[in-house]
């Protein structure tokens, strides 16, 4: 095929098709982790959750993007009928723009930027230009707070996150993703374990930053009806729903990237092969793990109530099982084809538990107050964020100058930040302030 | 605006002047509908920024003249029309209304119907304060307890079914007594639930009582103190919380509350907090009260005899009994016929949502829903 295309092009094919595929893609995995979400939330909460779409709900989310797209379109009388349509735009192109720079696999990537994490912090911050305009456009007094507060919210979570993050540049020493989670290949460790006070910045910072619980003030249910996104319904609503899945899906993949391996497999520097072939025992993991899935779907499938619910059940069967053979494939592969497959795979688990993670957080916790969220902001993560940046500093210098394994040379910094934190949280203790002198 | 004529506003309180607005001022309406005013209470907030600087419950939307109906109904045909008040505690409003009418008789229930309907009471207790906790919870954002609580409350529910059929609106109790006899099992039932809501219960605070969140959203938040609260008029949970032990189980006990031993739990600050600990420790007392009773229910009679038809003598009567949300008052005035002249009711939300303007004042919107949870009302029995 590749005398077909002039060669003035060929660098850009790639790209677009993965911008393609992602474009494709993204709101059907939005819409399965909104299944997830509900099952987990279920399963949490005593119950069984989405049942009645395809077997265990799993047809649920088609379900629902049928409806949305299908719902009458309303625009308020009185709202900013350009800034109201205008809104969701924003918001959800620079949720997908941001993908642009996440490197999903080593070969995986639309641009491999040298900023590119800051690229993708820079786009997806813009993305709160459309919560305001939106909360501004509707007209409406449970919009504009909800606007306001997620604009406030997002100054001061910001840069706590940008913080956490620092202190992985200084030990990587660049912003490309694909150098970040090579220098974690090359020091033996993800950053996550040797920056741990870094990482649960960037996690509090993240859950802030995507307005998920417990800092949904901006749509906090229960105080402002639906907060931004309270006049819209239909299409315009499920741009807002997509792009906030998009960001939640961009802040896992960041976390993964700089904490979590990015692709790397558990273990990526042990290399003991099965005896008699070129493989290594790790790298038969994701196939045997899907393949465990395959076979607990088959096992459901007799148990579904519904005939039709019984043969998509095996349908699932057979997908995981096509996806397991494709990863046993990728073994006997070249080893760029294999890299690049079984690399997706670890970065989608690795950012599909962290998410898990978000959703965790949400079902058990309550909801922040403003002012506690920004006295958390301000006065607990931001501080301890820079005793963190300052210790990883020191920590360079000691292993520059004594040759200090990767490892060791942080523990003083976790200890120093983990004493700063158990400081500041004792100065941040539930006070029982009076509400008249929580002033501003 | 049309509909403040068609609403009353409750007296007392600082109205909100729409018209006089700072430059920073808005007015937010909360409610009608609106998740968290637990039913059509609407709420006028002036906020300045996210801070409440007046507020007024425009309240009426669920009016259906409860009142009013009794004048035409016989006394035992009103009955089942108290369910309909406060319809999370249906039990106890049987339990006021038979008394108020059987105390117009001169008559009493006989034993073995008091300690029957103290227990179903005091399940009615824990299932309203089970309500109450999940949706108080919900609003602060901690989305998980309100199905563990639902949990519990089907297995009081399903005893109330078992015993008269219906769950929500029981009629459970008839004046003079009960019209059941209780169910093969009651006992074993009763006994079943209070063990395993043990540790149910600390299940709950193991999610909420030392949370720092939740400790931050509840710990003053809604401050009323002692003096304002009875000045006010406050009764049940909200008063115990502010450090008056006033319970009408203890100060003049009704039903079988004389035989059986209970604390009546208080606190100091008179804040959100305070309010969840006093209910919560209400409900564990409401078990050691079911768990005594159901030990030793005596055999008997369970109706008084009073006759198909009830003529009171002429005069009024006042009773009122210790309900999930305070005190609970029914008045009624005979003219000697068979149905009453007059009932007046004095239900515990209506009265305690006055204290819902001191409680907000100065508080932000997030505490504006908190408090309204932490007042536990029910706007069946607010509007009537």
């Amino acid at each position: 095929m590749g005398h077909l295309i002039p060669p003035s092009i060929m660098p850009f094919v790639l790209p677009v098709l993965y911008a393609v595929v992602i474009v494709a893609v993204l709101p059907l995995l939005a819409g399965y982790i909104v299944l997830m979400e509900r099952k987990v939330m279920a399963d949490m909460q005593a119950r069984l959750g989405p049942m009645r779409v395809g077997p265990h709900g799993l047809l649920q989310p088609i379900a629902d993007a049928v409806k949305l797209l299908l719902k009458e379109d309303i625009i308020p009388d009185k709202a900013d009928r350009l800034m109201f349509w205008f809104a969701p735009l924003v918001s959800v192109t620079m949720a997908l723009l941001a993908y642009s720079a996440l490197a999903i696999g080593p070969a995986f990537q639309i641009a491999d930027l040298n900023i590119g994490l800051l690229f993708i912090l820079a786009i997806s911050s813009l993305g709160i230009y459309g919560i305001v305009l939106g909360g501004w456009a509707s007209n409406s007094h449970y919009s504009l707070l909800g606007a306001l507060r997620s604009a406030a919210q997002l100054v001061s979570y910001e840069t706590a996150a940008g913080l956490g993050l620092i202190s992985v540049l200084l030990l990587a020493g660049s912003l490309s993703m694909k150098d970040i989670v090579q220098a974690q290949l090359d020091q033996g460790v993800w950053f996550g374990f040797s920056v741990p006070f870094g990482f649960f910045i960037y996690l509090v910072g993240s859950i802030a930053e995507t307005n998920r619980a417990p800092f949904d003030l901006p749509e906090a249910e229960s105080e402002l009806v639906a907060g931004y996104m309270t006049e819209y319904s239909g299409f315009r609503w499920s741009l807002y729903f997509l792009a906030e899945y998009a960001n939640m899906i961009i802040v896992a993949g960041i976390a993964t990237t700089l904490f979590l391996g990015g692709w790397l497999r558990p273990g990526a520097r042990y290399h003991e092969h099965i005896p008699g072939t070129g493989i290594e025992w790790l790298d038969a993991l994701p196939a045997l793990l899907t393949l465990g899935v395959a076979l607990y779907s088959l096992k459901l499938a007799p148990t579904q109530p519904v005939k039709i619910q019984k043969i998509v059940m095996v349908l699932v069967a057979v997908l995981c099982l096509g996806v397991a053979c494709v990863l046993a494939g990728a073994l006997f592969a070249p080893p760029a084809v294999m890299q690049g497959i079984h690399g997706a795979f670890w970065f989608m688990a690795k950012v599909f538990a962290y998410i898990y993670a978000f959703l965790w957080i949400r079902f058990t916790f309550p909801r922040y107050r403003f002012d506690q969220l920004m006295r958390l902001g301000w006065r607990f993560l931001i501080p301890l964020a820079l005793v963190n940046v300052i210790g990883v500093g020191v920590a360079i210098v000691l292993r520059q100058q004594f040759a200090w394994g990767p490892i060791v040379s942080l523990i003083p910094t976790t200890l120093a930040t983990l004493g700063v934190a158990m400081l500041l949280a004792k100065d941040d203790a539930p006070v029982a302030e009076a509400q008249t002198a929580a002033g501003e | 605006m049309s509909d403040e004529r068609t609403t009353k506003t409750i007296s007392g309180m600082d109205s909100v002047n729409t018209t006089v607005l700072g430059a920073d001022e808005i007015i937010l309406n909360m409610g009608p509908q609106h998740p968290s005013t637990h039913g059509v209470l609407r709420v006028k907030l002036k906020l300045d920024g996210e801070r409440v600087a007046g507020s007024e419950c425009i309240i009426g939307y669920l009016h259906r003249g409860v009142e009013k109906i009794a004048e035409h109904r016989s006394y035992q045909q009103f009955a089942p029309y108290v369910d309909r008040m406060d319809y999370v505690a249906a039990v106890s409003n049987g339990l006021g209304y038979c008394e108020a009418v059987e105390k117009l008789l001169g008559t009493e229930a006989p034993p073995r119907a008091r300690v029957v309907r103290t227990i179903l009471t005091e399940l009615q207790r824990i299932a309203s304060h089970l309500l109450w906790l999940g949706t108080h919870a919900l609003d602060i954002g901690a989305l998980t307890p309100v199905f563990y609580c639902f949990r519990e409350r089907e297995e009081i529910l399903k005893i109330f079914e078992k015993y008269c059929g219906a769950r929500l609106t029981t009629h459970a109790f008839r004046i003079g007594g009960l019209q059941y006899e209780t169910y093969d099992g009651f006992e074993e039932d009763t006994k079943r639930f209070c063990n395993d809501f043990a540790h149910k219960i600390d299940e709950y605070e193991t999610l909420l009582t030392e949370n720092r969140i939740w400790v931050g959203r509840t710990k003053g938040v809604g401050i009323l103190n002692a003096a304002d609260a009875i000045a006010l008029g406050v009764t049940g949970p909200v008063l115990r919380a502010s450090g008056v032990k006033w319970d009408l189980r203890r100060a003049q006990p009704y039903a079988a509350y004389d035989q059986y031993e209970f604390d009546i739990p208080t606190r100091e600050t008179g804040d959100t907090y305070d309010r969840y600990v006093v209910r919560m420790e209400e409900m564990r007392q409401s078990r050691r009260i079911c768990l005594q009773a159901v030990e030793n229910i005596p055999t008997g009679p369970i109706m008084a005899r009073i006759g198909k038809v009830l003529k009171p003598p002429p005069g009024e009567v006042y009773h009122s009994i210790e309900a999930p949300k305070g005190e609970l008052g029914y008045y009624i005035v005979s003219d000697g016929t068979t149905q009453p002249y007059r009932v007046r009711v004095r239900p515990p939300s209506f009265i305690n949502l006055q204290a819902f303007d001191k409680m907000a004042k100065g508080a932000l919107i997030a505490d504006v829903v908190a408090i309204i949870g932490t007042i536990d009302i029910v706007l069946g029995e607010v509007d009537r």
